[in-house]
């Protein structure tokens, strides 16, 4: 019994007990990691799932249910309890459900690998976590900390409609960490990005990072961080780093456009949207600068995908243009309920979820700058990057990031460093704010996207490059 | 599917390292089989209805001193000859691991609470009622909300010849209503789903949200407070995570000091892993008992399991999970003792006007009571860590925040952010009063849970409004 028999023998089950659509992921996941500390490997985890997850229409009610078991009767069995469930949602019915059209398909997709990373030899990717680490340690880092982590995914799609797609995605990444501890604090510098960069690859993006070459100078600013200045408090020009706004671009924006957020399906726990349909289209989200894309075809960026996890391809589609609001994430449903035309942003983490609409990859468009050219620009500000905090409300509106450290920037020149920067602001002014934009652009890979109940683990990518703010509220303190 | 066992699986894959990697080989297997059920509604309706019934087994080999992690949800022979084999490679290819605290020797394994069988088995139809009991009693508000049940049924076994058996479930509901955007919301974790009144529940969020329009912006700065549980829930959680993890203690990153008077003389934290049904051993084997962790005021102990205990000198308390290593042993059933319980106000005394739903309970009322100009707060929401060995921690106001002047709640106010350091805000002379009766507020993962009572702060550092 292949994987597509046993996802079709759930699609057949589920209509056969009622339902009026269905369809099937199975997936088999292999998962390494790595940690290591201060010179010794901490802690190496090889984890190896597979199973079934059947999702059932019922009505205008949705059931799922997920087994570890591929034989037909375990599959049959899944189908059939995935429509019973289904049937115990119509007790308290929502809204009539539809699905935007997606043509059936029968297709493959592989991201791209040019080393197989579970095929480099453990005591190679060990000496790399050792070496740099043992580095970061005698370079004055009290913990001094690495990390790789690799997801192989093989995942097959079979769905009533007649999809049948089956999809390879290697994703893998690393990072190093510096942490100075001192009296009632502690502060850190990272390299590439607190707990690494990650992308659809091979195990060509670690080695492309270079973390022993870096090791050395994050140790010593971890320590200098410890006697540096405070980031003063006020209002100022802010300069973000590309890291940094990634995440600011996940936070106040990719989430703030993820349709079930909108509609109201996320509204008790990961919570709604400050974005109002009637808007779109119209909205004026942020500067002229602000080109935002929602592109799960950018190789090697941790969201690119073949399809998504309703059988949707991947399609380019912008969400912010010239500043102005123009897409969402969708799936098929929510697209169907706001009477949009498109979906393609749903996705499952593991054959046990239920697949709901997440990032892909969200990001900003190239500006026409550089850093050097942005510093070179500003009077009077303060240059931030790598994240040590994130924090934003439940409307995707008022938030607040910490980062790992802040450099003054006076007369276009950048001066010392700074300890404990953070901002504050409001989603749509601080985007309005931005005046300027770098061309220097990485697709930053974010492997924990926190969303759903029961929780799922969401990898997004965010293509970003420093950025300027006007008039930024720093250094908020307790 | 293996028909085995989980013990008899669990026994499996440690007589398969035996022989596939020697008799010196030290191994230690968990299996667990799960049931876990989630119904979720939004705008008064189910649109998310799910379960699985999955099988997982967790291995950890230690071979000429060196160590690895293995897991997979594959139980059929080859499965757990491949998990076997794969963990025994990775660990010999490991470099030496000369922490390795060596394997849980045989003890007794504490008794459990029963576990509600009617829960363990609870079928998507109860859980739709409970859900649609919510949205009935909300009186015509926009609902959303889960209604989840959990059951395990796991094993230990290892080379050192202990083992150990035990089961858990766990229900939970969390709701909110909404009225005009402001939101209210009841939540609680219980042993049994009959314990979960949807009904009251509904009530409760639908009379905090009507209780939360029209909300006022007020402006940041110190403010004294009284928190409802879940919004307490959220200091436990990071005090356990950050503070009382045995890693981050011994990594010099946690605030904690044992012997030292760090917190209110109010303030008694003990960790109750056996207070609910749950799992009688952590993720090595050893017994889960109560652990108190800040006595009066005074920080007693941080949690430990085999390697951060070795390194401190002292016992494993009981708190190893899989991937400790890396993320450090953290108490996950925390309870914040409450006053002793005397007679009950009455419920709303001390509110007025259209903010007369803003308290439910006794304990709350009557510290609103002793407020002469402060906020109440219900539920805390995005916080994240600034620094973590002072803890100074960011985060937002969520779900009803309300003005008390002289005793009385008077109007609702908009969401606020603060940025504050945990362990400063419950210090020496800090803690105004604690409610007597502590409610179980759920994780967001079975098995973990947060049981206070409301609780009066003298000063809550807000640093920003809704609107910046």
């Amino acid at each position: 019994m292949t994987e597509f028999d046993a996802a079709a023998a759930a699609v057949q089950a589920a209509l056969d007990a009622g339902a009026r659509y269905a369809d099937a992921r199975v997936m088999h996941r292999r998962y390494e990691s790595m940690t290591a500390r201060n010179g010794d490997v901490e802690e190496l985890t090889q984890d190896e799932s597979i199973g079934l997850g059947v999702r059932a229409l019922v009505g205008a009610s949705w059931g799922f249910h997920a087994v570890p078991d591929l034989s037909d009767a375990a599959a049959r069995d899944a189908g059939r309890r995935a429509t019973r469930t289904a049937m115990a949602s119509a007790r308290v019915p929502g809204p009539p459900v539809d699905l935007v059209p997606v043509q059936a398909v029968t297709a493959s997709w592989a991201s791209g690998c040019q080393i197989d990373p579970l095929g480099v030899p453990l005591s190679d990717k060990g000496d790399l976590l050792v070496d740099a680490t043992r580095t970061m340690a005698e370079h004055g880092a009290d913990l001094a900390e690495g990390l790789y982590q690799i997801w192989d995914t093989a995942k097959w799609f079979v769905s009533s409609e007649g999809h049948r797609i089956d999809q390879r995605i290697r994703e893998c990444g690393g990072g190093i960490s510096a942490t100075s501890i001192g009296d009632g604090e502690t502060q850190r510098r990272s390299w590439p990005s607190y707990r690494g960069q990650y992308g659809t690859t091979g195990w060509e993006l670690v080695e492309s990072l270079d973390l022993a070459a870096h090791a050395a100078q994050i140790a010593e600013e971890s320590r200098a961080l410890l006697t540096a200045p405070p980031c003063p408090a006020g209002e100022t020009d802010l300069i973000l780093g590309g890291e940094q706004l990634a995440l600011q671009i996940h936070e106040s924006v990719g989430h703030a456009i993820e349709l079930d957020r909108i509609l109201g399906w996320e509204a008790a726990f990961a919570g709604t949207s400050w974005l109002d349909l009637a808007q779109l289209g119209s909205l004026r989200y942020g500067s002229e600068l602000m080109n935002i894309t929602i592109d799960p075809t950018i190789p090697g960026a941790l969201g690119s995908f073949g399809f998504d996890d309703e059988g949707s391809p991947a399609v380019k589609r912008d969400a912010v243009r010239d500043g102005r609001w123009v897409g969402v994430l969708a799936g098929r449903d929510s697209a169907a309920m706001a009477s949009l035309d498109y979906g393609g942003s749903v996705r499952a983490d593991g054959w046990a979820r239920l697949p709901m609409v997440r990032m892909t990859n969200v990001g900003l468009e190239p500006g026409p700058h550089t850093l050097d050219e942005i510093i070179a620009a500003t009077d009077d500000g303060v240059l931030m990057d790598l994240n040590r905090s994130w924090s934003i409300d439940d409307k995707r509106l008022n938030f607040q990031f910490g980062c790992e450290v802040g450099w003054e920037i006076k007369k276009g020149r950048r001066g010392r460093m700074l300890r404990n920067p953070t901002y504050t602001g409001i989603g749509p002014l601080f985007w309005r704010s931005m005046d300027m934009l770098s061309s220097e652009t990485v697709s930053w890979g974010t492997p924990n996207c926190g969303k759903g109940q029961p929780g799922q683990v969401g990898h997004t990518g965010h293509p970003a490059a420093p950025a300027r703010f006007r008039n930024v509220r720093v250094g908020v303190s307790a | 599917m293996s028909g085995q066992t989980e013990l008899e699986l669990a026994g499996q894959v440690v007589e398969l390292v035996r022989r596939l990697g020697g008799p010196a080989a030290q191994a230690e297997a968990v299996v667990t089989r799960a049931d876990l059920a989630l119904t979720r509604f939004a705008n008064s309706g189910i649109h998310q209805n799910v379960s699985e019934s999955t099988v997982g087994v967790r291995l950890r080999v230690h071979v000429d001193g060196r160590t690895a992690a293995g897991g997979g949800s594959v139980v059929t022979a080859d499965g757990l000859s491949a998990l076997v084999e794969r963990t025994l490679t990775a660990a010999r290819l490991c470099p030496p691991d000369p922490g390795w605290p060596g394997l849980t020797p045989p003890m007794p394994t504490p008794d459990a609470p029963p576990v509600d069988e009617a829960t363990a088995h609870a079928e998507p139809d109860q859980r739709a009622d409970r859900v649609g009991a919510f949205v009935a009693a909300a009186g015509g508000l926009s609902t959303a909300g889960y209604c989840r049940t959990a059951h395990r049924s796991s094993a230990f076994a290892n080379s050192a010849g202990h083992s150990a058996y035990g089961r858990s479930v766990e229900a939970a509901m969390d709701g909110i209503a909404r009225r005009d955007g402001a939101d209210g919301v009841a939540r609680r974790s219980a042993d049994r789903l009959s314990d979960l009144d949807g009904a009251e529940l509904g009530a409760q969020a639908a009379a905090k949200a009507q209780a939360a329009a029209d909300p006022v912006e007020l402006p940041p700065g110190h403010y004294e407070v009284v928190f409802e549980p879940a919004a307490v829930a959220d200091l436990l959680q990071n005090l356990s995570f950050y503070g009382f993890n045995g890693k981050r203690y011994a990594e010099r990153q946690s605030f904690a000091e044992p012997g030292a008077a760090q917190f209110d003389r109010a303030v008694t934290v003990v960790d109750d892993p056996l207070g609910g049904s749950g799992l009688p051993f952590d993720a090595e084997g050893t017994g889960r008992r109560a652990l108190t962790l800040v006595e009066a005021g005074t920080t007693r102990a941080v949690a430990h399991d085999r390697r951060t205990s070795a390194e401190a000198g002292a016992e494993s308390t009981g708190h190893a999970v899989a991937g400790g290593a890396t993320w450090g042993p953290m108490p996950r059933n925390l309870r914040l003792t409450g006053a002793v319980a005397g007679p009950a106000s009455a419920v709303g005394r001390s509110t007025t006007g259209a903010a007369g739903g803003a308290v439910v309970d006794a304990d709350t009322a009557a510290l609103v009571a002793g407020v002469r100009r402060g906020l109440l707060v219900t539920d805390l929401w995005y916080t994240r860590v600034l620094d973590p060995k002072s803890l100074v921690v960011t985060g937002l106001t969520r779900n009803g925040v309300w003005l008390i002047e002289d005793g009385t709640v008077v109007r609702a106010v908009r969401d606020l952010r603060f940025t504050e350091s945990y362990p400063r805000a419950l210090g020496p002379g800090a803690v105004l009063g604690l409610g007597a009766r502590a409610v179980r507020q759920p994780e967001r993962v079975d098995g973990a849970w947060w049981a206070a009572p409301s609780l009066r702060l003298a000063s809550w550092h807000f640093t920003g409004g809704a609107s910046g």
